[in-house]
């Protein structure tokens, strides 16, 4: 493993027998695995379970993973590591320069983004993903203030989401509220328990400050699930209100002396009217995190952020009080969790414990990640990527989240960092580019 | 360890005054710091003048790292009191946080090894430094979002700060790279650029010096000169390069085995038996076997060598 590829002209200096038994290894690890996961499978025969043997599929993955391994060895061999570092660098003068043309680009994404359900090959479809695909992407630049600028690693990012889903259905159901008056109530809620969450886990960094968020978040998940009297449990809350246009509601069926959206415009009647009207709504919840986020990283707090991110014991000889600012961090980043979720439980109708397991914050997680830590653009383009890309291979279902994991592994073997890391500093001394938002 | 006491007679080892007479702007009292059954700094008193420089030197293992920690708030001193007295104000530092020190009494300080935030520019490195001010321009936060209030004035007035203290450390050119990226040297520089601009009025610096060559370290003397001059605040200053500490400093203090064994102007530390004793080592019949006294600079040694993590 350890040998690298110093030496010039590759072919004649490979180790052929060395990379065979690597490769042999892989595809015995393989074997080992496959016999059982793919190599047996249940089905249903008359008077019970049968069991049906696939012995070709075993032969083909192990295959694949022998000449997968073998070629990924004899790539590592060849190749040497200054190219790899040149790669490095070419990466992120490709973020570099992705990053200025988002600043062009932002708006023009915008605008692609308002014209999308006007587009004549706009269906229902189309913008119901579009509406998916943008609430991940507010729920990955929320989690981006707390994992990207402040540096703190967040594995229960779904339990803010979870109690913003669950403020907004409760207060709405028994207080009967509007829209816009739970919203913000629930992004409140959603910040109180992120204080909450921050204050036992102040100490704690790196791996153990992801452990005890992991746990929140599970914690959240089986309260919800347990409190019966509270929550209704397992059978979730039904019967949420749908979010009105200023007063107006979407419904087909108007009572007397009230108007509906349809009739007070003139319009007949459509059911994407609500669909659209959603998808505008994340669209501005969404857009208001991102400018929110952009603002607040020019901001003493955002630097402060990033600074405890770089190094905490420096920050406390700078006077910088670590204990508000990580708690700012992941109140801020609660709340916009708590908003998205608020969102998805009213454009859901119903919600129950089961939509915010952890693959929910593990998914979020990824999409930060996979973007570049801090990249405001990276997540769009990570959120597009997998939730657009696995709704989209919809049909391949039973590979999707094969698929999605192998990405994760290129990902992390080929750009560790994330797509586009690269970091712009918040203000700069001389050539100043001065007022660039975006 | 009585030696200390009676070898210099003109001293008495709690004696609280500056030796130029200047004023006293930190007074240490019966200092004292355990870990366990370690005592790394053991009953040290001496005091700080206002505008001068001090150094704390000794050899390795001395207590001075863990002196600087129990000063600066990383660590809590077991028994004794830290006065800081500036501009008719006492903070007494033992009881403070370590943030509050810095932000309340105005104690900046180095580290040992360089503590910068790399990833952020040299700029960005300093205006985290004034991030208390600028938290209150910005209306902590609020005004600052919404676009009111004076924090755009307050922001400029805070990169002119940093600016000039570019000039100073002579970094401008590479104010919006890396901080990470800046060569050794620099790297020191900017760290002591970042503690002025959160602008003490004592400020600690741990072995600014260690790492530089003899340019480098003639340019940081005139640069800490500069500081006491022209900016008329207390330096603290643990050094080994002797070069640094005499010419430089007003006031010198020696530690050995966690114990204060000289205290007074450069000339008198020089002359000293004592220090001379500590740093050569004794000629004659030392009272503690020579391997019993390595074990014990070796046990001082990892007690100390921390940076407070």
């Amino acid at each position: 493993m350890a040998v690298e590829a110093d030496k010039p002209g590759w072919a004649a200096n490979v180790d052929l027998p060395a990379l065979l038994k690597e490769a042999g290894l892989a595809a015995l690890v393989m074997f080992g695995l496959a016999i059982s996961i793919i190599g047996i499978r249940t089905v249903t025969i008359t008077g019970g379970l049968g069991l049906e043997y696939r012995w070709d599929w075993v032969a083909f993955s192990v295959a694949v993973v022998f000449a997968g391994r073998f070629l990924l060895a004899l790539r590592r061999e060849t190749r040497s590591p200054a190219k790899r570092a040149e790669r490095e660098v070419v990466m992120d003068r490709i973020g570099a320069s992705v990053q200025k043309a988002a600043k062009v680009a932002g708006p023009l994404f915008i605008v692609i983004a308002i014209a999308l359900p006007w587009m004549p090959f706009s269906n229902r479809y189309i913008v119901d993903i579009a509406t998916l695909v943008l609430m991940y992407i507010m729920l990955g630049w929320g989690l981006n203030i707390v994992v990207g600028l402040a540096g703190l690693l967040d594995l229960g990012y779904v339990a803010f989401y979870a109690v913003g889903a669950y403020s907004y259905a409760l207060i709405a159901v028994h207080f009967d509220l509007s829209f816009w008056i739970c919203l913000p109530l629930a992004g409140l809620f959603a910040a109180t328990f992120g204080v909450i969450l921050g204050f036992p886990v102040l100490r704690l960094r790196g791996d153990y400050l992801a452990i005890v968020t992991l746990g929140f978040g599970e914690i959240i998940r089986v309260v919800l699930l347990n409190w019966y009297e509270f929550t209704r449990g397992p059978d979730g809350i039904s019967g949420i209100p749908r979010p009105s246009f200023f007063g107006l509601p979407f419904s087909r069926r108007v009572q007397e002396g009230e108007q509906s959206f349809h009739t007070f415009f003139g319009l007949d009647f459509s059911s994407m009217h609500r669909i659209m009207f959603l998808y505008y709504l994340i669209l501005v919840l969404a857009l208001i995190t991102n400018f929110f986020t952009l603002r607040i990283r020019k901001l003493p707090v955002g630097r402060a952020w990033e600074a405890l991110r770089e190094d905490e014991i420096a920050c406390r000889s700078l006077g910088i009080n670590p204990t508000n600012t990580k708690l700012t961090a992941f109140a801020i980043g609660a709340m916009f969790g708590g908003f998205a979720g608020s969102f998805f439980a009213t454009r859901q109708g119903f919600i129950s414990p089961e939509s915010f397991t952890f693959v929910e914050s593990a998914v979020i997680l990824a999409i930060v990640v996979l973007g570049g830590m801090g990249s405001q653009i990276g997540v769009v383009i990570a959120a597009v990527l997998l939730i657009g890309g696995t709704e989209l291979f919809r049909e391949l279902e039973q590979f999707r989240m094969l698929a999605f994991g192998g990405a994760m592994v290129l990902i992390m073997v080929w750009r560790p960092r994330g797509l586009l890391s690269h970091r712009d500093p918040t203000l700069r001394l001389n050539d100043t580019p001065k007022g660039g938002t975006s | 360890m009585t030696l200390a006491e009676a070898d210099s007679p003109s001293h008495d080892p709690h004696d609280t005054t500056v030796p130029s007479g200047a004023r006293p702007l930190l007074t240490v009292e019966h200092l004292t710091m355990r870990f366990g059954g370690l005592v790394a700094v053991n009953d040290v008193s001496f005091a700080a003048g206002d505008a001068e420089i001090t150094a704390i030197i000794g050899p390795n293992g001395a207590g001075k790292t863990t002196l600087f920690n129990c000063l600066t708030g990383f660590y809590k001193p077991t028994v004794g009191r830290l006065t800081l007295d500036s501009s008719g104000r006492q903070h007494f530092l033992e009881r403070m946080d370590d943030f509050r020190i810095a932000q309340k009494a105005h104690v900046g300080r180095t580290f040992q090894n360089i503590r910068l935030f790399p990833a952020m520019s040299v700029l960005e490195n300093l205006m985290v430094a004034q991030h208390n001010a600028l938290m209150v321009a910005s209306g902590y936060s609020v005004f600052g979002l919404l676009g009111i209030g004076g924090y755009r004035k307050a922001e400029h007035e805070a990169v002119d700060y940093a600016r000039y203290w570019l000039e100073q450390v002579n970094l401008i050119d590479r104010a919006d790279d890396n901080a990470g990226d800046l060569p050794y040297g620099a790297q020191r520089r900017l760290e002591i650029a970042r503690a002025m601009c959160s602008r003490p009025v004592l400020l600690c610096l741990d072995e600014p010096a260690a790492g530089l060559n003899p340019r480098e370290s003639a340019e940081l003397n005139a640069l800490l000169l500069y500081i006491k001059e022209k900016h008329q605040i207390g330096l603290l200053l643990i050094e080994h390069d002797m070069s640094v500490v005499m010419e430089i400093s007003d006031h010198i203090v020696v530690l050995d085995y966690g114990r204060k064994i000289s205290d007074g102007t450069p000339s008198f530390v020089r002359g000293d038996p004592t220090v001379i004793r500590a740093y050569l080592g004794e000629e004659e019949d030392d009272e503690i076997p020579p391997e019993v006294a390595a074990d014990l600079a070796a046990e001082a040694d990892s007690g100390n060598d921390g940076e407070g993590r």
